[in-house]
């Protein structure tokens, strides 16, 4: 099984933001106000760091995380969705009136 | 004789009974003035009290950051050239001001982000005073300094503003977090653009109103908008000298590559993990010190969770570990929770329904990976009707051990997660088992260990035998990925100036090269 699966509202979300955007990127966040969610970015803004790891792409867009923070976590999987609301930092999902959100799979059960 | 009377839940904002008057809508502030949004779009804002909204916020475009630096720009030079005492006398014009509407501007603060009207009225906003007259006196005292090269030559350093200054604000003290921002680069002759968090755009301006006579125009810009749109626009805009961020790691990558492109330079703060460490020298005496300890541990809670610093890791000595948590939590059992305005409320509702959301699903992956659930773990029942629809969750201790995710991702709320030690050197090893390093507390009578723990500990604020206190005149700041920078101490100063050169010859004579 994939680390990272999306919901279909999550599918459908990427999908429209990739017809703007077209090249975007999900970077998993942590610390903080926003934090523990993914965010959404132009792929060229915030390119793979060295410490960068690519879980695996949802609907065709790759999902980066901070490799340590996720050995910190205990590697879990995610399963990306979205909720009503704003989202945090500069994720491009606000004008969906969405944000994504990194649910556990265990959540969903 | 003498009656003791309940002190009264203050009134809603916008009710006839409020000292607090809220507009339909509100606009962007620029350049003194009040200015719509250009795209003329707007949002609902909403209490978290309630989860009703109460006003109307600009939803800003990319554009309205433009007329904010438009405003910036032409008020730098004049501002940049006034003298630290002219700026120190707006600053404490500032403070004033803000003094002098305390009671509403705590009241406002407390509406929109749900944390408790005493510690609004008691912290938040006069610390926000004390910051404004900390950075003016600062200032004034600031001097350059002058190195004598050789007999004849002198290299004299000036403090010079940076210029025009981006500066993100997050959500959990929204009037705090930008006088700590806002007063260094005010008090070394900066003008600044303000983007505050999106679930907390009105008590600042609630703030510019009360300011807005004491601040010449421009010096000062506050826009709201979507982070994508204008968060995006502002950061990455070749118009600032320098950007200012807190918020979560992600983002503060992103604000630290565009300063890059840009090659200037930024300040991030990007949260925390941090330990509270209890020795069991705490317990040897059942006195004042042990009560400190106990609340020290119970500071878990305040701001509901919702800070950076947040003492979200309780480490406890193994061998008082049943009786410290007995009191412990008889402690955490007596935090009155309910209504933000009611003064004797000691917990409010979180931020957003996104946050409270967060929290309950940290809970649930903390129960899903073994963690003992001590106190609370669920949304209150019981709560008043009007209050029903707000963003409550009880205060929460989860048991568990420091490689969990509990122990290791910030939740945002109030959940602290407890584990213990056996000595000293697994304290201090536990306590720097994390990403983060911004804040640790340390507990003991023992003032050698404290000080090994203090100086051993990886974070750039350990508090020691207190916490949750932030004072002007004392460094805050993170190590590790909690980011780069220190604010609420003049050093920040330096954060916000160039230094300038002048290299003197007094020299009547040539080099003689040609």
């Amino acid at each position: 099984m994939p680390s990272v699966q999306a919901t279909p509202a999550a599918v459908e979300t990427i999908e429209r933001l990739r017809r703007r955007h077209d090249s975007i990127v999900l970077h998993q966040s942590g610390g903080c106000c926003d934090g523990s969610d993914a965010m959404c970015l132009l792929a060229h803004e915030l390119p793979p760091g060295p410490g960068d790891l690519e879980l695996g792409e949802v609907a065709g867009v790759p999902f980066l995380i901070d490799a340590e923070q996720y050995e910190r976590w205990g590697r879990p999987d995610f399963i990306l969705d979205v909720a009503p609301g704003a989202p945090g930092g500069f994720s491009l999902e606000g004008s969906e009136g969405v944000r994504f959100v990194s649910r556990s799979p265990k959540e969903n059960q | 004789m003498s009656t003791i009377e309940k002190p009264r839940t203050y009134a809603a904002p916008g009710t006839a009974e409020s000292v607090v008057a809220v507009e339909d809508r509100y606009e962007n502030f620029i350049g003194g003035e009040w200015v719509p949004p250009t795209s003329g779009a707007y949002r609902e804002n909403v209490s978290p009290a309630t989860g009703e909204p109460f006003t109307s916020v600009p939803e800003a475009a990319a554009a309205d950051i433009e007329l904010a630096l438009d405003a910036a720009h032409a008020a730098k030079d004049a501002w940049g050239a006034a003298s630290p005492g002219e700026r120190a006398a707006v600053l404490d014009a500032m403070a004033d001001a803000v003094e002098e509407n305390l009671e509403m501007l705590a009241i406002a603060e407390s509406w929109e982000n749900g944390k408790p009207v005493r510690e609004t009225l008691a912290a938040d906003v006069p610390l926000v005073v004390d910051h404004l007259r900390y950075f003016a006196g600062a200032v004034r005292a600031e001097e350059g300094r002058i190195s004598e090269i050789d007999g004849q030559t002198v290299a004299y350093h000036f403090n010079e503003p940076l210029g025009v200054v981006g500066q993100i604000i997050p959500f959990n003290f929204p009037l705090l977090m930008a006088a700590w921002k806002i007063a260094p680069a005010l008090a070394a002759g900066n003008c600044t653009v303000v983007k505050p968090a999106s679930p907390t755009p009105w008590s600042i301006l609630k703030f510019c109103e009360v300011i807005a006579d004491a601040v010449p125009p421009g010096v000062i810009n506050v826009v709201n908008g979507p982070g994508a749109e204008i968060g995006r626009a502002l950061a990455s805009n070749k118009r600032i000298a320098k950007i200012a961020f807190t918020g979560e790691t992600v983002t503060g990558r992103l604000i630290m590559q565009y300063a890059a492109q840009n090659i200037i330079p930024s300040t991030t703060e990007l949260g925390g993990k941090s330990p509270n460490v209890f020795f069991e020298d705490v317990m040897a005496a059942d006195d004042e010190f042990f009560d400190k300890a106990i609340e020290g541990f119970v500071l878990y809670a305040f701001n509901k969770g919702e800070v950076c610093t947040c003492p979200s890791r309780a480490l406890i000595q193994e061998s008082i570990y049943e009786e410290f948590m007995e009191r412990a939590l008889e402690r955490v059992g007596a935090i009155v929770q309910g209504h933000p305005l009611d003064p004797a409320t000691m917990m409010g509702p979180q931020v957003s329904r996104a946050q409270l959301e967060k929290i309950e699903s940290y809970v649930q992956i903390g129960r899903d990976e073994g963690a003992e659930v001590l106190a609370g773990g669920d949304r209150p029942d019981g709560l008043p009707i009007e209050i029903e629809g707000g963003f409550y969750f009880e205060p929460t201790v989860l048991k568990g051990t420091n490689d969990m995710r509990v122990f290791q991702e910030e939740i945002f709320g109030p959940v602290v997660s407890v584990t213990t030690f056996r000595d000293e050197a697994e304290a201090l090893a536990i306590a720097n088992d994390t990403l983060y390093g911004l804040g640790a507390g340390v507990w003991t009578r023992d003032g050698s260990r404290a000080f090994r723990m203090g100086r051993g500990i990886k974070a750039g604020r350990v508090w020691t035998n207190c916490y949750h206190q932030y004072p002007a005149h004392a460094a805050f700041g993170g190590y590790k990925i909690s980011g780069v920078g220190r604010e609420n101490h003049r050093m920040m100063l330096d954060h916000y100036s160039q230094t300038k050169c002048l290299l003197v010859s007094y020299d009547k004579n040539p080099m003689g090269f040609f």
